[in-house]
């Protein structure tokens, strides 16, 4: 095989999608332990990595992935790992490490069917708010969200270019569904895809810990000696456990870094956003049944729009807000007990009704006419 | 030896945080003495990954070296995704019982199994030491501790049996009284290809002496020599004779094919394809 995919059409399964993305993005090492609805991600870069000069190794636990992924990515390697709810729930710990300590690194969580083990083989929707929370303390994430096998490609490069330009842990938040179809999908001109890399330290500077929004990067091996800790620390990470002044300015800037920047991090497709009577919020597979449901919506004379979220975390307030303006109702499909859908009331703020309709288990998805029914009976209502 | 040994080439200008009569100094000391022994004159080549635990501040950020300081007991895994990314450095993982065969237990065993090239260092205070001195995987039976009040009832482990047994190409075990020793030990442990470990019984005069009926820490010294034997002398004994001793020496020094050979190895395969 090539050393990168080539430009063009490519029918392909939505997890190699993703590894082929990595590779194209840089990624040169991969860390993981077996999981479905997972695994094919780590076994195609299994394949692929030893052929450009990466290593995939796979680890005894997701705990000791996600700490091989800490210790490659300040190698100065672009990394990644992949798991489904039950390793996502191990990494956490690490996760959280990342954060502290600014390595940046990609964290693909496949999603399936939980709590605990749950039914493995079987898309859900439930880890939205792990991805945003799972790790203990003051913490923000930036988390990603596919609906294709093609935004499998396409959010897969984006999150390495997010992690290096943020020094911080993405999520590429997929699902069992867009992870196991195959479609087709377009590969870019290489030339045409943008790819960012860690801004390396000049040999005058030493503080990679602080100093600016998001502080240059060292290597190990480099000479800089460099003291990494999951510690409070200051601009040159030395440790300072008691001061307040040092973990406020710390920890303040690490979730500034993405609040602060999160309109330029929002990212979403719509369709009839500011001017639809029934609006709806939808992410990830279950998107797939909203746009046939808006379309027989549209077809019976209802003005149905919808916005897709393509970035989930940090949560994209403005084009919510925007369609609560004119839309009566806000309905949230999710393959899971109403998380997003909390979220949205909490930006609507009472401006429209918000509608949560669910369905968990059995990888059954929302069918566009469920969703056709529901756009029907709220417009019944007002 | 050409320049005499200063520790001022090796450490950054800050004090160790450790408690008077702490062993971890001693293993700090004797990791440069081996150091500087081996020719280095500063620690550039080296990197240093340590957890949580007071031994865990040996190398972070007292050396003057790339150093990650990682959570309790991951010290290994990140060791692990820095050998594997840079081959050419010295990876150096410092870590206590807790870190090492507590928390992260099977990381030890797994990058032993794998014959990963790094050394660990295992500083054994047989005690949770910086938590208040809780019971460890290491502590000796009946020992009273803060969580086994009435004494301990869970037989301690042999972290360097257990290594050899994974696949370990070095270990040994040293004590803090027995200086010299544990320097040879280090230096051997850092000039072997393939996984290396050697573990340094220590002594913990606060959390752990003090509540057993030692005075100071240098009671705890005289107890870790007369306890010791060397493995030599202990292959005459019993089982049962061997319970309250510590056996010093070398377990393994072996060559085996470690795991960054067998990935050059397995790479050229993959690109031949």
């Amino acid at each position: 095989m090539a050393k990168q995919l080539s430009p063009g059409m490519h029918f392909m399964q939505g997890n190699k999608a993703l590894a082929e993305a990595a590779i194209i993005a840089g990624c040169r090492f991969f860390a993981g332990y077996p999981i479905t609805p997972a695994s094919e991600i780590a076994e195609h870069m299994a394949k692929r990595l030893p052929q450009v000069d990466g290593i995939m190794i796979q680890m005894e636990d997701e705990i000791a992935s996600m700490a091989a992924l800490i210790g490659a990515s300040w190698t100065g390697a672009k990394v990644m790992t992949a798991t489904s709810g039950p390793g996502f729930s191990l990494m956490q710990e690490n996760i959280g490490y990342a954060f502290m300590t600014e390595t940046p690194c990609v964290i693909a969580d496949i999603q399936r069917a939980g709590p605990s083990t749950g039914q493995a083989t079987k898309c859900g929707q439930g880890d939205v708010m792990q991805a945003r929370w799972g790790t203990h303390g003051d913490y923000a994430s930036i988390v990603l969200s596919p609906n294709s096998v093609q935004e499998m490609f396409d959010l897969t490069v984006r999150a390495f270019n997010l992690a290096e330009k943020y020094r911080t842990p993405i999520i590429l938040l997929g699902d069992e569904i867009v992870a196991h179809m195959r479609e087709q999908m377009s590969v870019p001109p290489l030339e045409e895809i943008e790819i960012i890399d860690r801004r390396k330290p000049k040999p005058v500077d030493e503080s990679f810990f602080g100093g600016e929004e998001v502080p240059p990067m060292p290597s190990v091996g480099e000479g800089h000696d460099v003291a990494v800790t999951g510690s409070t620390h200051d601009e040159f990470g030395m440790r300072f456990t008691a001061d307040p002044e040092v973990h406020r300015r710390l920890v303040t800037r690490l979730v500034g870094k993405i609040r602060n920047n999160a309109e330029s991090l929002t990212d979403f497709e719509a369709f009839n956003m500011d001017s639809c009577e029934v609006g709806i919020v939808t992410f990830g597979s279950t998107s797939r049944a909203v746009y046939k449901a808006v379309e027989m919506a549209t077809e019976s004379g209802i003005k149905a729009g919808f916005i897709r979220l393509k970035t989930i975390w940090p949560f994209p307030e403005k084009p919510i807000q925007m369609m609560a303006q004119k839309a009566e109702t806000i309905i949230v499909p999710e393959m899971n007990l109403q998380q997003i859908f909390f979220e949205v009331q909490r930006v609507v703020c009472g401006a429209a009704e918000v509608v949560s309709v669910n369905k968990i288990g059995g990888g059954e998805m929302l069918t566009p006419e469920e969703l056709f029914y529901e756009i029907k009976r709220s417009v019944e209502k007002q | 030896m050409s320049e005499a040994f200063s520790s001022k080439n090796y450490l950054r200008d800050i004090r160790f945080p450790f408690c008077a009569g702490c062993g971890g100094t001693t293993v700090a000391t004797c990791f440069l003495r081996a150091v500087h022994e081996l020719g280095h004159r500063d620690l550039q080549g080296f990197v240093f990954c340590s957890g949580i635990g007071c031994s865990s501040w040996i190398p972070s950020p007292h050396f003057k070296a790339d150093s990650i300081h990682t959570t309790h007991g991951r010290s290994i895994p990140v060791a692990t995704g820095i050998k594997l990314m840079r081959p050419d450095l010295d990876v150096v993982v410092f870590g206590g019982d807790g870190d090492i065969v507590g928390i992260g237990l099977s990381h030890l065993i797994h990058a032993a199994r794998r014959n990963l090239d790094i050394t660990v260092i295992m500083v054994n205070n047989m005690i949770y030491g910086m938590t208040g001195g809780q019971v460890a995987a290491t502590t000796p039976l009946k020992t009273k501790t803060t969580t086994t009040p009435y004494g301990g009832f869970e037989r301690p482990l042999d972290a360097v049996h257990l290594v050899v047994s994974a696949g370990a190409c070095y270990a040994a075990r040293s004590t803090t009284a027995h200086v010299n020793q544990l320097k040879e030990a280090i230096k051997k442990a850092l000039t072997t290809k393939g996984f290396s470990f050697v573990e340094a019984v220590s002594q913990c005069p606060t959390a752990y002496g003090r509540r057993v009926g030692f005075k100071n820490a240098g009671e705890m010294l005289l107890w870790l020599k007369k306890q010791s034997i060397t493995v030599e002398e202990a292959e005459k004994l019993t089982e049962k004779e061997l319970e309250e001793k510590i056996v010093v020496g070398e377990f393994a020094s072996r060559r085996h094919p470690s795991l960054t050979e067998n990935i050059r190895a397995m790479s050229k395969e993959a690109k031949r394809r």
